[in-house]
């Protein structure tokens, strides 16, 4: 990534936080929480297991694969992932989460690149087959064990967390260093607090599996953009015939992203259970994978775009759990957001656009006025709306693989 | 023209034996090919002669079932194209196989990356390729993605991709299909050059103008086996055809037309907004009479494909009025113009025109779906539609075990012989007919020559597109060109030669027409 | 050839079956118990008379969830989202029945109609947007699954909850009488014994079969049928013999909402007579897996819903006798769907390459021109 991207990024980021911190002092009292440290920390911990998901959709559609199956593999690595925890220590436990969601990325591989059948329906099949399994699993293993039952297996232990030195006070060398994130926030300077404990947020006691969750965006880029496998991998997604005819491996490289993306979507549902949670519980992926496929659109097939749709649908997610009038103070951001791009649209002379987001804009705003709080079930189809919002309105702007979901044959055009 | 080289050395290539069976076909049936190191060898042979599959056998796509290979003189049997590379053999696709969003650069080092510590090396990829571009005249950007690139741009890359792997042998499936006439020229330039240096083209082609301008050797065809190996200065256009077809030409041509001014159809200033790049139509006028052909040629590309899905409804006129029978049906839905008598032989049958997993009763009522006999107001018929199945398959000479084995199960002939006739068993009123025979064989091509005359002696008005200029000049009442999106020259098929109609095609020969 | 296809068209299914019974008895043996004695208990338990009352009770729900998953499939559209459609159609279709009062058959048809018009009517939203805005129905069906479910959620805890009721039991109010759909207990018993333990087989079980003979008829014998089948075999095709792409896609997405809204209704009108928590659900996704098994075919779907529903009704015994995991049911289930899916493609190619090769000797020419599609010439 060139410096002028990530500069811009940065100032994005720090848009965001600035506009979070607007309506924060406006909506002062009815809530403190919209940027706190918890916040940030808990939506981080709710991006996690979206953003693997997100990786592994990406991986699996980037080789022409569709994954359905990914809330499927999700629970495999729920499961399996605790029951790693157990018996051998959270770090295996992530490990065997892993390579639990791999099995099952292994048996779409199967069914989808050797056998031809349709993507689709094969996702189904193992979205039908896991939670069977896991349950039946439960009953052998975890009904016998203190705590265990067939819905959920005894609590586990999460791996360890880091505090960042010197910006977080993390120790080093067994010295505590200074917490130069929560002195700034302790000052309660706008904005500035409001970045510092933000950013203290994210670099406070962050578990070991978030950081390595977060290394894997641009391990994905850099895999799938820099490297021959990657670059194989893309292309039989795109045309996988002419990646045939030049000696490519089709199916292996098929295989392959198919394993690794049920890898991902595993470590998504073994962070769940390990370090969200720290117990196994039945249904507990609760249609994450399903948000993974969305965060794959919504960031239009790119690692990166994943990562902030995972940001975004953690944000809501967090929000809700830790403060409602947060939420409900969020109205007001996307009220003045929607009249921000109405100015824009009129800028553009987008007179059909401006009108219906001035409606929009009004309505919403309109919306917070009246009401005391948001409908609870509201914020947990955040990620779900926003999809299909970006599906009508920007569909012209994705860029799916030319290829992805039709089934290919060797030797057959 | 040079003569073979006859050097003692090894051949480059020799295949002897090949023979390969497809379920109930036999593709090649012991065929030899010897091609000489330095030449410029033809492979010639009609549609379904077997060219494809020797060549993807020589390419390691699939596996011969019998006989020998040798390159340099060494024995080899390629189970993929990667050991066909390795071995020296470069083979450029007629479809090409380039991937849209990736760029040039991608698309040629893919399956052969240089790397350095474990990515891409693209600084040394790009110097590679720039140093092939300038050597051999082939000129392109590295960066590009290649969904910009034109017709032209795309087989240079696919010739790049070739000799980037180090090929001394190049196989060029149809190079010349999807070209101009001047493109044509800049490719055969590009070919000499390549032979110039030392590498062996293996080229194939029907176009047996162009094989004798290139070849330096011509192997023949026919039905899966060879008939033989000549010399471009020993023989004639004439008898290569003949060769190929294994005995005389049969030429389509019609009978002068009776003396009908009524106009069954016609097209007044229609104009279609481009999408995706294609050029659309502008303002075209054109008429067809009753009992008359009327032929459009043109690159492909240029409206021809956009004018046919305009009249048939599948795309929306922007301005301009289609009249059948004089009423305007500009507005009207594809189901009414069908029903009004319009019918459709689609460019491309699998796509347009079958249910490949139905049963034949059950694709012969497509289109016609909304009538007697196939169907009985919202009811379907099944006896009607099976017995006009039957009707269809006996008079169209459709070779099927029955009306229930499925579309896809039948031969490219056999299905064009079926969605002809049950168009024709509808009884239109006009028929719009796309590259009619394209791709099928030549028993199934007189077949629906004689067809498509039968039906205009009928009185039937008849739209032909085809990319087949002997069909065209054959066939046809009155010609008409298309070149980008507009109708550029009418001409009298009876005094136009093909080299003519290329010059309209490409734009060479003026604009205003020779009307 | 009628004998062959008959054949493969049963090879496949199975096949898969044995298989999957095959696989589930090695899971059982690898954790130690006996695969025999469990098949053995389930045979002897599900072949009593009140076992198949609760089969066909199961087996009716799941087939009108497999019907209205095969609609869509038929023509290539995959309604992912019959789970919401079913759910939040039987909530409001119970609290519709609960706010009216009228005669017996008008009331039942009034709850029914609701149900198929809520279930269409979200159905059509993705219909809709893939139409005019091209969003694939997979995406829409399965994000919309969370919105309906979001929905259900809300309404039961606002607007349509039943105050007058002391529990905690989050209800719609009861619905009278009238709108109750009559058990045809009766209707066995005349062959049978009386049943037992107090089993009661939902009259519903006629609908849905009426509504299995109508799927078939619609298809099969109806121009609306062909022109849906047609566009589902190849959409391109279809339009160009004048199918309307959008309204067929629109229709379809209408027709299997409207079947998808009657799912819930056998335990809505037959049993609870309202909407609670202990509503079934998880019926949309088992309406997905008994669809593949039965090839998206009205009888084929049948036989996959009563099989499926039979499992699901015999399974309980496990937990009562022996120790083999009732789960082991669902384990077989799944694999049942997933070989069988597997197993249907190898057929179709088989068939397809035995179709190939009639073809070319029917056309009696000795060489290349006959290849079959995949090995085509030049072109």
């Amino acid at each position: 990534m060139r410096s002028s991207t990530v500069l811009r990024w940065m100032l994005a980021a720090l848009g965001v936080v600035f506009a979070l911190s607007v309506v924060q002092e406006l909506a002062r009292p009815e809530t403190t929480d919209l940027v706190s440290s918890g916040t940030a920390e808990s939506t981080l911990r709710r991006a996690v297991p979206i953003l693997l998901a997100g990786l592994g959709g990406i991986w699996a559609e980037r080789a022409g694969v569709v994954n359905i199956g990914l809330e499927g593999m999700m629970v495999l690595g729920t499961w399996f992932g605790a029951w790693g925890a157990l018996e051998f220590g959270p770090w295996w436990g992530l490990v065997i989460g892993i390579a639990g969601g791999a099995t099952g990325g292994l048996l779409h591989a199967v069914a989808t690149v050797n056998f031809g059948v349709d993507h689709i329906i094969s996702g189904v099949a193992v979205n039908l087959i896991a939670p069977a399994l896991t349950r039946f699993l439960s009953g052998e293993v975890f009904v016998n064990r203190p705590g265990g039952g067939l819905t959920q297996s005894p609590r586990v232990e999460s791996v360890g967390s880091l505090d960042v030195p010197f910006l977080a006070g993390g120790d080093l060398f067994g010295w505590t260093t200074p917490d130069l994130f929560g002195w700034i926030t302790d000052r309660g300077w706008f904005l500035a607090s409001d970045v510092a404990a933000v950013l203290g947020g994210i670099t406070r006691s962050i578990s070991w599996a978030t950081l390595l969750a977060l290394i894997l965006v641009p391990a994905s880029v850099f895999i799938l953009w820099r490297t021959a496998f990657g670059l194989r991998v893309r292309a039989s997604g795109e045309h996988p015939v002419a990646a045939d005819s030049l000696g490519v491996s089709v199916y292996r490289m098929k295989f392959a992203a198919v394993v690794v993306s049920g890898g991902l979507a595993g470590f998504g549902g073994a962070f769940i259970a390990i370090e969200q949670t720290g117990i196994y519980r039945e249904n507990q992926v609760q249609g994450r994978g399903f948000i993974g496929l969305a965060t794959v659109i919504f960031g239009n097939w790119q690692p990166v775009g994943a990562f902030l749709g995972s940001l975004l649908f953690g944000f809501a997610d967090a929000l809700q759990l830790r403060d409602r009038t947060a939420v409900h103070a969020l109205l007001l951001l996307v009220g003045v957001a929607l009249a921000a791009l109405t100015v824009r649209a009129l800028l553009r002379k987008q007179t059909r656009l401006a009108l219906m987001l001035t409606a929009s804009s009004v309505a919403v705003l309109w919306w917070y006025a009246v009401t005391e709080e948001v409908v609870s079930e509201l914020p947990p189809i955040t990620p779900h709306v926003a999809t299909l919002l970006v599906l009508v309105f920007a569909a012209g702007r994705l860029r799916p693989p030319a290829s992805v979901g039709l089934p290919y044959r060797r030797g057959q055009e | 023209m040079s003569t073979p080289s006859l050097t003692t050395t090894a051949p480059a290539v020799e295949l002897s034996g090949i023979t390969k069976r497809f379920p109930g076909v036999v593709a090649n049936d012991r065929v030899d090919l010897r091609v000489a190191e330095g030449e410029i060898h033809a492979v010639v042979g009609e549609n379904g002669a077997g060219k494809s599959t020797l060549m993807k056998i020589l390419y390691g796509m699939q596996a011969a079932d019998e006989g020998t290979m040798t390159v340099g003189g060494a024995e080899v049997r390629f189970s993929s194209p990667s050991e066909a590379i390795d071995a020296g053999i470069g083979m450029v696709h007629q479809h090409f196989m380039l991937a849209d969003q990736l760029t040039v650069l991608e698309n040629v080092v893919l399956g052969a990356e240089p790397t350095r510590r474990g990515t891409i090396d693209r600084r040394s990829a790009r110097r590679d390729l720039e140093e092939l571009g300038r050597s051999y005249g082939l000129d392109l950007d590295p960066d590009d993605p290649v969904e910009t690139l034109e017709v032209g741009e795309r087989q240079r890359v696919e010739i790049i991709k070739v000799l980037y792997r180090g090929a001394k042998v190049l196989i060029l499936d149809e190079p010349t299909a999807v070209l101009v006439p001047q493109e044509v020229e800049e490719l055969f330039k590009n070919l000499r050059e390549l032979k110039a240096r030392g590498h062996t083209i293996i080229f194939i082609d029907h176009k047996l103008e162009e094989v004798l301008a290139i070849a330096d050797a011509i192997t023949v065809l026919r039905q899966g086996r060879t008939v033989a190996t000549v010399e471009p200065s020993g023989v004639t256009a004439h008898q290569l055809a003949e060769m190929m077809v294994g005995s005389d030409l049969p030429t389509p041509s019609t009978e002068p037309r009776a003396d009908d001014e009524y106009v069954t159809l016609a097209i007044r200033g229609l104009s279609v907004p481009a999408t995706e790049g294609r050029p659309a139509l502008e303002a075209v006028d054109l008429e067809v009479r009753r009992g008359e052909i009327v032929g459009v040629a043109g690159v492909e590309g240029n409206g021809q494909g956009v004018l046919v899905e305009t009249i048939l409804g599948l795309r929306q006129a922007a301005d301009g009025n289609i009249a059948l029978d004089g009423e305007s049906i500009v507005d009207w839905t594809v189901r009414r113009r069908r029903e009004a008598g319009l019918g459709y032989v689609p460019e491309d049958r699998q796509r347009r025109g079958l249910l490949l997993d139905a049963p034949l009763w059950e694709n012969a009522m497509l289109g016609h779906q909304t009538a007697a006999p196939y169907t009985n107001g919202p009811w379907i018929n099944r006896r009607g539609a099976r017995d006009a199945t039957t009707h269809i398959v006996a008079d169209f000479d459709v070779r099927t075990p029955g009306i229930d084995t499925t579309a896809r199960a039948l031969s490219g002939g056999n299905q064009q012989k079926l969605v002809l006739g049950r168009e024709m068993a509808a009884e239109p009123r006009m028929l719009i007919a796309a590259h009619p025979t394209r791709g099928i064989d030549v028993g199934a091509q007189a077949s629906v020559w004689a067809d498509l005359r039968e039906a205009r002696a009928d009185g039937l008005a008849v739209l032909l597109v085809s990319a087949d200029l002997e069909e065209l000049i054959g066939l046809a009442d009155r010609l008409l060109v298309m070149l980008r999106g507009r109708i550029v020259a009418e001409l009298d098929p009876a005094t136009t030669t093909p080299m003519q109609l290329g010059g309209y095609m490409t734009g060479a020969s003026g604009e205003e027409g020779a009307s | 050839m009628n004998l062959r296809r008959l054949l493969l068209a049963l090879a496949a299914p199975v096949g898969a079956f044995a298989f999957s019974v095959g696989l589930s008895s090695l899971v059982l043996l690898a954790v130690g118990t006996s695969p025999m004695e469990a098949w053995t208990e389930m045979l002897s338990y599900g072949t009593r008379l009140e076992t198949f009352v609760e089969t066909g009770n199961r087996a009716t729900q799941l087939y009108l969830a497999g019907v209205a998953v095969a609609i869509g499939f038929r023509m290539n559209l995959f309604n992912i989202g019959v789970e919401g459609q079913y759910v939040l159609a039987a909530l409001l279709a119970a609290s519709a029945g609960a706010a009216v009062d009228l005669p017996p058959v008008l009331h039942v048809a009034l709850i029914m109609a609701v149900a198929m018009a809520v279930g269409s009517a979200f159905a059509g939203v993705s219909g809709y947007l893939k139409v005019a805005r091209g969003v694939h129905e997979v995406i829409s069906t399965i994000m919309l699954n969370a919105v309906a479910l979001a929905a259900v959620g809300f309404l039961l805890r606002t607007w349509l909850l039943d105050d007058t009721d002391a529990t905690l039991n989050m209800k719609t109010p009861e619905i009278p009488p009238s709108g109750h759909f009559p058990k045809i207990n009766g209707l066995v018993e005349t062959f049978t014994r009386e049943i037992g333990r107090g089993r009661e087989l939902w009259g519903f079980l006629l609908v849905a079969v009426v509504v299995g003979v109508l799927f078939h008829v619609f298809l099969n014998r109806t121009r609306a049928g062909y022109d849906l089948r047609a566009t589902g075999l190849n959409p391109f095709a279809a339009e160009a013999a004048g199918v309307d792409p959008s309204a067929t896609v629109v229709r379809a997405m209408l027709l299997s909402g409207a079947v998808a809204g009657l799912i819930g209704l056998p335990e809505i009108l037959g049993d609870a007579h309202k909407y609670d928590l202990g509503f079934t659900r998880g019926l949309g996704f088992a309406g997905i897996a008994v669809a593949l098994v039965g090839r998206n075919h009205p009888g084929g779907v049948a036989v996959a819903a009563v099989f499926f529903g039979w499992l699901d009704s015999a399974a309980p015994i496990l937990d009562v006798v022996g120790d083999t995991p009732r789960e082991i049911v669902s384990i077989l289930q799944g694999v049942v769907v997933l070989s069988a899916v597997v197993a249907y493609e190898v057929v179709n190619r088989v068939r397809r390459a035995a179709e190939a090769r009639d073809a070319a000797s029917a056309a009696r020419q000795p060489v290349a021109e006959a290849a079959p599609a995949g090995a085509e010439e030049d072109s």
